[in-house]
């Protein structure tokens, strides 16, 4: 919402700079997101005529314009814009202008040519948006004025506000002034212009039926006779452009200057046109059509509502948009013009539904002023009545369902409790009174009638809130609750930490791909899985949730290569989703760690793996050979603990890498953390450390390579028993003398006891049994 | 021996000693000169030969002698150990700069290292760390969050929604206060949790915007909470967090679930305000829809971009070069 400051100062004797005002206006909850200065820009800038206009000799995009800035001589202009001609009055910033950007205008050659000042577009002098051309003027102007005087535009101040759902009041120039009206301790008074009515009343000429009154809370008509249509008068355009509506005439600027002033919309009928001079208000007929004023034929839906005429043809989608049928044009001399209080709820879904937010719509969606309409119509009729058109007696008032608003009981204790302040029951309706909520003693509290302009308020808390904004929350102490608990971290959490700081420990970065997936991702990564699709998604490319870690890293691989970065070691913590198995509340979530080690082997995956077990003390893992779809089918393994399987480490197929385009080897390692992390895990209890001395033996066994290492091992560790603390697989070797399909596995085993020193018979007994348990059980036999 | 062998032996020991060139040599010598076998042993040995008074006089005399070869040796001992020494360390000298490869850890993203220095900031003040799901249903993200069906407010977020379940009843979480209803539903008050999380918006791309970025809510609810409470603890947070040069503000402004709602402003030591956080009371509704009875308990809630606050500490100029996963980028923090 757009507001002028002397607009604003017609509703109340506002003090105070521009700057004070606008961080009163913040303060008040109206963040002023832009302030300009208006008019004071124009200085300089004088009304001239086009003479000639000649192309540029060095240059295409420039021309040469001769204009007569007042004095009837012809001074050359280089102009880069080509749509005035011979005869145009255009705006000229003449020589030594300084422009709002802070650029001064000096006379310079352009290509060779003199320029001796600068066509302007409405957009480089602060009126309006329009940066597309000059701007052409009206021809009556007398060359030379200054554009100020030409335009009677007078310096101002305009700021852009913030305005929030909930403050439906600040929608218009008279709600802002209202609200600092308050805040000033200054008198706010409404206008009450009081029209001189003639001519046939209404009620013989138009008639008004609600056949839905949930719809419509109220709906006012009245007529206005000896319409002429034409340009408005400049000072309601130039407010209108101020505030960044355009003119168009001076019926519809009369309609939208009330709407910005007192917050009304209204619509104005071209009355010979509405059949039957009737207005029916109900919801639309599923699959009704309409064509708006925009032009567009529009089907409807039973949601919205209609104003149709008295042969029940929909003329206007309610508080929306008018229809093409009745609208107001050069021919038009008398009007029907509505001022209606639309249910929100309504209007909000129709709106969005068409695609069609509209400033009157915006204020509906809110919950309007039902209480206005009087005043907003006289308003109206005062503004046209420049132009000579005549309000005719007497008003049709409709009614409705309008919203039931009795008046809140405000504690208060309660006030005080929820604020954290000591205000008395008089300072707090002062406060209220100020906005205009009426309150009345009721026992230690106050009874509070809410405002017909504050159709947000109904509750005890809404009141409040407006005791708060307007007591100032800058006024309010600064108190700090001690929390009688103990904060922390999770488990869950910590382990996060630990997870991170293990990976970055071991050089890896960790990123944060975007977790949307193109379609197609999870297949190319060779995951079949029933993934989570947003139904409405900006690009289709960002329609797939991810169920799975590994698209995100690869494309990160392919990014970075792309830009020449490679063997990068990455990590990535995160969501993935998929649809369950059963029926749930929401959709299966688990929290994942993937992996890339670009360059590195399934060899290298291993060693994350271990490291990060390691850190988190989940020491009693197996790797089982496994081929999952997606992973390299003889370089992966399964992570099992305690039979739960919780991840995947190895490399990434050589298919998959083609698909994501990786040109280098990748190893990877997947972990499932949501079920590796409620395995019992971290603190264990202390083993005792032997005083005695310890002995090493090695083995090297000659084995299949089909059998794996790890089930030597765990050979090796059932038959060794407690005596074996430490087993380290030393050498792998294939080759001569190893014989085919087969490779030595070394190993060094240390043996200790805690109650004595071993005796070398012991050493040598568990030694036989461990080779002989090897060759027994495992295709495998003791090189020597 | 006599005495003129005596002398002699002792400067062609000392000769000797002098000419040692390393320390096994040096060994070798005390063997020769000190040892078992030596002369002056021997010349020892043969004392008892002599008559007392002259046994006395040799005695001292070699004893003597022993003294001062012992002593050179050491003395000699302590120089070749000291040149070996010197030598060796000579022999190993590397030049380190050319060994310096630049061996690096790997990096905490920076969205990760900002979320962990709230969170440690938090729990300072003894909050604890609440999660909830990402994809959320309805209820959570908006219903019990005091927005009603088809209200107007629900456009303030430009909501994704998936397929699942009844059409529009499972999305994308667009913020994280659905995580106070869950801990709501979750435990009794009182409360001090912070909430720290990813988010989604149908936003498009641009420096200042993605469609994923990442929030942290605070939600305290016990039994006498004020608004006093929520602006004291803001305060304490910029301090803790942004340092004492900071200026602090509360903006009325609106968001369903809190009431009376504020915006939080922070200034700047060079005078500009920078709209930080979106906070309240929590809305009686709300308490409502947790369990929670709204005169027994009240309470404050507020949340802020995490991402913006990673930006602001690393002067990053763009929102989507966190999610870009660029090395150069992801390696400078």
């Amino acid at each position: 919402m757009k507001v002028l400051l002397t607009w604003l100062r017609e509703f109340a004797p506002l003090e105070g700079t521009s700057e004070e005002i606008a961080d009163q206006l913040s303060g008040l909850g109206l963040t002023v997101e832009d302030m300009t200065h208006i008019g004071g820009d124009l200085d300089g800038v004088v009304v001239a005529k086009v003479l000639d206009l000649r192309a540029h000799p060095d240059a295409d995009r420039i021309q040469l314009v001769d204009v007569d800035s007042g004095d009837g001589e012809p001074l050359q202009i280089c102009c880069g814009a080509f749509n005035m001609k011979v005869g145009d009055l255009v705006p000229l910033a003449t020589l030594g202008t300084i422009m709002n950007n802070g650029m001064e205008i000096a006379k310079r050659k352009m290509r060779g040519q003199w320029s001796n000042g600068m066509l302007c577009a409405a957009s480089e002098i602060g009126l309006g948006v329009d940066s597309e051309g000059i701007m052409l003027l009206d021809s009556s102007f007398e060359v030379g004025t200054p554009l100020k005087e030409a335009l009677g535009i007078q310096e101002d101040v305009l700021f852009d506000l913030e305005v929030n759902p909930n403050r439906p009041d600040a929608m218009s120039i008279a709600g802002v002034a209202r609200d600092l009206a308050a805040l000033q301790g200054k008198k706010f008074s409404l206008p009450t212009p009081k029209e001189q009515e003639s001519g046939e009343s209404v009620n013989e000429r138009l008639s008004v039926e609600i056949l839905d009154p949930e719809l419509c809370g109220r709906f006012v008509a009245r007529i206005l006779d000896d319409i002429e249509v034409g340009p408005s008068p400049s000072w309601v355009s130039n407010r209108l452009v101020a505030l960044g509506m355009r003119p168009i005439n001076n019926v519809v600027d009369a309609s939208n200057y009330v709407m910005l002033e007192l917050g009304q919309p209204s619509h104005t009928y071209d009355l010979d046109r509405v059949h039957g001079s009737g207005f029916k208000v109900r919801k639309a007929q599923e699959g009704e059509k309409i064509t708006t004023l925009d032009g567009i034929e529009r089907s409807l839906a039973s949601s919205d509502g209609v104003v149709a005429d008295a042969d029940d043809v929909a003329i206007g989608i309610a508080g929306v948009m008018g229809g093409a049928s009745t609208e107001i044009d050069q021919d038009t001399k008398t009007i029907a013009l509505e001022m209606a209080w639309w249910d929100p709820i309504s209007i909000s879904a129709t709106a969005r539904r068409l695609g069609l937010r509209s400033e009157a719509s915006s204020r509906f969606e809110r919950g309007a002023d039902p209480e206005i309409a009087d005043l907003a119509m006289q308003r109206f009729a005062e503004i046209l009545s420049s132009s000579g058109a005549t309000l005719t007696p007497g008003t049709l008032d409709s009614r409705g369902d309008l919203p039931h608003r009795p008046p809140v009981r405000v504690r208060i204790e309660r006030v005080n409790k929820m604020l954290g302040v000591n205000l008395s029951r008089k300072e707090i309706s002062k406060l209220l009174e100020s906005l205009e909520f009426k309150t009345s003693k009721s026992g230690e509290n106050l009874d509070v009638e809410i405002p017909s302009f504050r159709f947000d308020s109904s509750e005890e808390i809404d009141v409040i809130e407006e005791i708060a904004r307007l007591y100032g929350y800058s006024n309010i102490p600064r108190t700090v609750p001690m929390s009688a608990l103990t904060g922390g971290l999770t488990e869950r959490q910590t382990d996060r930490r630990i997870v991170k700081n293990t990976l970055v420990g071991l050089g890896i970065d960790e990123v944060m791909p975007v977790p949307f997936l193109a379609p197609g991702d999870l297949e190319a990564a060779g995951l079949k899985v029933d993934g989570i699709t947003v139904t409405n998604p900006l690009v289709t490319e960002e329609s797939v949730m991810r169920a799975s870690l590994r698209p995100g890293l690869l494309k990160t691989l392919a990014y970075n290569a792309s830009h020449r970065l490679t063997g990068l070691k990455l990590f990535e913590l995160g969501h993935i989703y998929q649809h369950p198995l059963s029926e749930q509340p929401l959709p299966d979530e688990r929290e994942h760690l993937g992996v890339v080690l670009a360059g590195g082997d399934a060899g290298s995956a291993v060693n994350v793996w271990s490291a990060l077990a390691d850190a988190l003390a989940l020491r009693d893992y197996e790797l089982i050979t496994v081929s999952p779809p997606g992973l390299h089918a003889t370089r992966t393994a399964q992570i099992e603990v305690h039979g739960e399987v919780i991840g995947f480490v190895g490399e990434i197929a050589p298919s998959v890498l083609d698909a994501y385009e990786v040109s280098e080897r990748v190893g990877w390692l997947e972990i499932d953390l949501d079920t590796a992390l409620t395995i019992s895990h971290g603190d264990k209890p202390y083993k005792s450390i032997s005083r005695y001395p310890s002995s090493d033996i090695d083995l090297a066994f000659e084995v299949a390579e089909d059998v794996p290492a790890a089930s030597v091992s765990s050979v090796l560790r059932a038959s060794a028993g407690e005596l074996l603390i430490d087993l380290r697989l030393f050498d792998v070797f294939r080759g001569h003398p190893v014989g085919e399909n087969c490779r030595s596995l070394a190993y060094t085993l240390r043996f200790q006891a805690t109650d004595r020193t071993l005796t070398d018979k012991e050493i040598s007994e568990v030694r036989e049994r461990c080779i002989s348990a090897v060759e027994k059980e495992l295709a495998a036999s003791l090189r020597s | 021996m006599n005495k003129i062998d005596l002398d002699s032996h002792l400067s062609e020991a000392l000769t000797a000693i002098e000419a040692a060139r390393d320390l096994e040599s040096l060994k070798t010598l005390d063997t020769e000169l000190l040892g078992k076998n030596s002369a002056t042993t021997s010349a020892k040995k043969n004392l008892g030969e002599l008559n007392p008074e002259e046994r006395k006089v040799e005695g001292k005399r070699i004893n003597e002698i022993r003294d001062q070869i012992q002593k050179e040796i050491l003395d000699r001992k302590l120089i070749l150990a000291e040149e070996e020494n010197s030598l060796q360390l000579e022999n190993e000298r590397l030049d380190l700069t050319e060994l310096d490869l630049g061996h690096r850890l790997g990096h905490r993203h920076v969205i990760t290292q900002t979320w962990e220095r709230l969170e440690d900031l938090f729990v300072g003040m003894g909050y604890t760390v609440a999660e909830g799901p990402e994809i959320e249903d309805e209820w959570h993200n908006f219903g019990a969050l005091n927005f009603p069906l088809s209200h107007p407010a629900r456009d303030m977020y430009d909501t994704l929604y998936v397929d699942y379940g009844e059409p529009q009843s499972t999305l994308l979480r667009t913020h994280t206060s659905p995580v106070q209803m869950r801990v709501m539903e979750s435990q009794e008050p009182p409360i001090y949790s912070i909430m720290p999380g990813r988010v989604f918006r149908s936003d498009t791309a641009d420096a200042t915007h993605m469609p994923v970025f990442h929030q942290i809510e605070a939600l305290v609810v016990d039994r006498g909470i004020t608004f006093a409470d929520l602006a004291g603890t803001l305060d304490a947070f910029t301090s803790a967090y942004f340092g004492k040069d900071f200026v602090t503000r509360l903006r009325p402004s609106y968001f369903p679930f809190t009431e009376p709602s504020a915006e939080f402003d922070i200034r700047r030591p060079d005078g500009t305000w920078l709209e930080l956080a979106g906070c309240g009371m929590v809305h009686p509704n709300v308490l409502k829809a947790g369990g929670l009875d709204p005169e027994e308990w009240s309470g404050f809630a507020f949340g802020f971009g995490l991402d913006r606050l990673a930006l602001m500490r690393h002067g990053i100029d763009d929102l989507r070069e966190l999610f870009r996963n660029d090395h150069r980028f992801l390696s400078q923090f």
